[in-house]
């Protein structure tokens, strides 16, 4: 492969080897139709969702492309981050049907129950708080997307209740 | 009499979603099965009689889509479906991917064997994470059931389905922009010409369809073109899922056929049922972000393609949002156009800076610091980005406000001297905003 180091996996930003990165390449198929969903699965498995520029340019060797290329598809599609995020990443629907059945309220109850602000990540590294656009399920707005999961017709009960679910699921799997 | 059809969306919360017995069971693939037995051309022509137009907004005719590129000699060909249903307000297409994905794939399965092609991409949004995985199961029990994959039903027509994810681009529901995508690039529209059918997906001849237009193709194959018209008007045939929410009291998707009225839609108990909480409609939005606002006046306006536009409205995305009085029109558009400065991929200067132009000079009426001289600037941006941008993105990023300029004009003016109409703009509030 030209161009391609091989380097320690104790450099490696966190837990993802570079073995595990050529193994989701191989999974998801070594092309360059497949960056996408290469990139999303190295972001899932991250454990802090983003995609680090070492491993983003193992793939760019991977499926002979320039790193620039990779950054180009990372910049451009809001799903992925360069830098490391929560492990739980919500994202508060602010497209105007939400608008309308006040997400600027719900946003703003996500802010006081985590103490972070938009676009900040709680100091534990559980939970990162972002805007999002329409996730299309508008017949339960205001909206709140974590991972793959909605959670609809938000309150502030209910936000309480879905953070407290997730900080206990975490304390659990430790 | 009964408003809303049950049509297309006929199996939908019915059945087990990816179980072909059930499928089969309520006359899935009897579309396949007469596909078989009819010459392209035919199947072409009864999509043409059908009247069906393209569900995804744009409206273009599919019939003729169809014809253009059956007359391209090159192969492969590709058949994509776009489901990127990234709209706001639009969630139709989801109802059809995870609870009927298998009539989504007999219409393309149909429409692979109409163009003799062997492979079919679905470019589902990376939100709807969850579909992808359902959809896939409903791929996997067709091919082990022989509807699809090697000599589906025993011919000699192959077909494969292979499902591509998008990462959170609302640009990519544009069809070009969407095909850069499946390729693994950044999903920036391309320019036209050449025409998708003659340069699509790999540079090859490509068809791409919305989901809820390929989920028509097994009914009209099935029960032909003129059954399929008679169920909506003369010019826009068959039915429309649509999607209403914001302040409508039922908030949900419903099939409604061509030629029901506006007031039906939203004030009918089987459909919208009126206005949350017993509040009065201020406006509607219709067809998504990019798509017009009316007012209460037109609500007898029937909805199918042509009336719609004629009363300068239009079907869009099947979108319906309903505001009630306490929104304020100004603070309403600064959110559309907030989304558009997010969504703009950045590649003309239109509809990179109009936006953001168009955006803080609504600041300025919310702020109450707007002057007259702002009416004529909005004007001049609102030209530049509808003639000179790139794609249908930035073309149409102000047509809310543009209506909205229209019928709304008094709440313009009252913001210039302080006033807001709903009571929402100059207030002390505690979220700063």
């Amino acid at each position: 492969m030209s161009g391609f180091t091989e380097f320690g996996d104790e450099n490696m930003p966190t837990e993802l080897t570079s073995s595990r990165i050529l193994a989701i390449v191989d999974e998801k198929g070594k092309s360059k139709e497949q960056l996408l969903s290469i990139l999303l699965a190295i972001q899932k498995e991250s454990g802090e969702n983003y995609v680090h520029e070492k491993w983003a340019q193992i793939v760019a060797n991977e499926l002979d492309l320039s790193l620039s290329k990779v950054y180009d598809v990372l910049t451009f599609y809001s799903m992925f981050s360069t830098g490391p995020r929560g492990k739980y990443i919500i994202e508060v629907c602010k497209s105007t049907p939400c608008y309308v059945s006040k997400s600027d309220v719900i946003a703003q109850i996500f802010e006081n129950e985590l103490g972070v602000k938009m676009g900040e990540t709680t100091k534990d590294n559980l939970f990162t708080l972002l805007y999002t656009a329409c996730v299309g399920a508008c017949d339960i707005g205001p909206v709140a997307k974590i991972g793959e999961d909605v959670y609809g017709d938000l309150s502030h009960q209910k936000i309480a209740e879905i953070i407290k679910t997730y900080r206990g699921g975490f304390e659990c799997q430790k | 009499m009964s408003k809303i059809v049950q049509f297309v969306s006929q199996n939908c919360g019915k059945i087990t979603p990816d179980s072909v017995e059930d499928y089969i069971e309520n006359g899935g693939f009897e579309g396949l099965k007469k596909a078989f037995t009819l010459k392209p051309t035919e199947i072409i022509a009864e999509v043409k009689t059908a009247k069906l137009l393209g569900r995804g907004g744009a409206a273009y005719p599919a019939g003729a889509k169809w014809e253009q590129l059956l007359e391209i000699p090159e192969f492969p060909k590709y058949i994509v479906c776009n489901a990127d249903e990234g709209e706001p307000g639009t969630f139709k297409d989801k109802l059809l991917l995870s609870q009927d994905p298998l009539r989504v794939i007999e219409g393309m399965t149909i429409a692979g064997y109409v163009f003799n092609s062997n492979d079919g991409y679905i470019y589902i949004r990376g939100e709807y994470a969850a579909v992808q995985k359902s959809f896939q199961k409903a791929i996997d029990h067709a091919v082990q059931q022989g509807y699809l994959g090697t000599h589906i039903l025993g011919t000699d027509f192959s077909f494969r389905i292979h499902i591509k994810t998008g990462a959170g681009a609302y640009v990519c529901g544009e069809n070009s922009a969407l095909l850069n995508s499946i390729e693994g690039k950044a999903g920036r529209p391309r320019i036209k010409p050449p025409h998708l059918a003659e340069v699509g997906l790999f540079s090859k001849p490509t068809l791409v369809n919305n989901v809820e237009s390929f989920a028509a193709i097994p009914i009209i194959t099935q029960l032909g073109g003129e059954k399929y018209l008679s169920y909506g008007t003369s010019d826009s045939g068959g039915t429309k899922l649509i999607c209403l929410s914001g302040h409508a009291a039922k908030r949900g998707v419903y099939e409604v056929p061509f030629g029901v009225t506006l007031r039906d839609i939203i004030y009918d108990p089987e459909i919208g049922g009126g206005i949350r909480d017993g509040k009065k409609l201020k406006f509607f939005h219709l067809g998504g972000q990019s798509g017009p606002c009316g007012i209460p006046e037109q609500l007898d306006t029937p909805y199918c393609y042509k009336k719609l536009r004629a009363a300068g409205l239009a079907v869009g995305s099947g979108a319906v949002v309903i505001m009630d009085e306490s929104i304020c029109v100004i603070d309403y558009l600064k959110s559309v156009t907030e989304f558009f400065i997010h969504e703009s991929c950045g590649k003309c200067t239109p509809c990179r800076e109009g936006n953001q132009q168009l955006y803080n000079i609504l600041c300025k009426f919310a702020d109450g610091h707007a002057v007259h001289e702002d009416f004529k600037i909005m004007k001049r941006l609102v030209d530049a980005m509808t003639n000179a941008s790139f794609c249908g993105l930035g073309q149409s990023a102000a047509v809310a406000l543009s209506t909205c300029l229209t019928y709304f004009k008094d709440e313009f003016e009252a913001h210039i001297n302080k006033k807001c109409p709903a009571g929402y703009c100059f207030q002390e509030r505690e979220s700063g905003k």
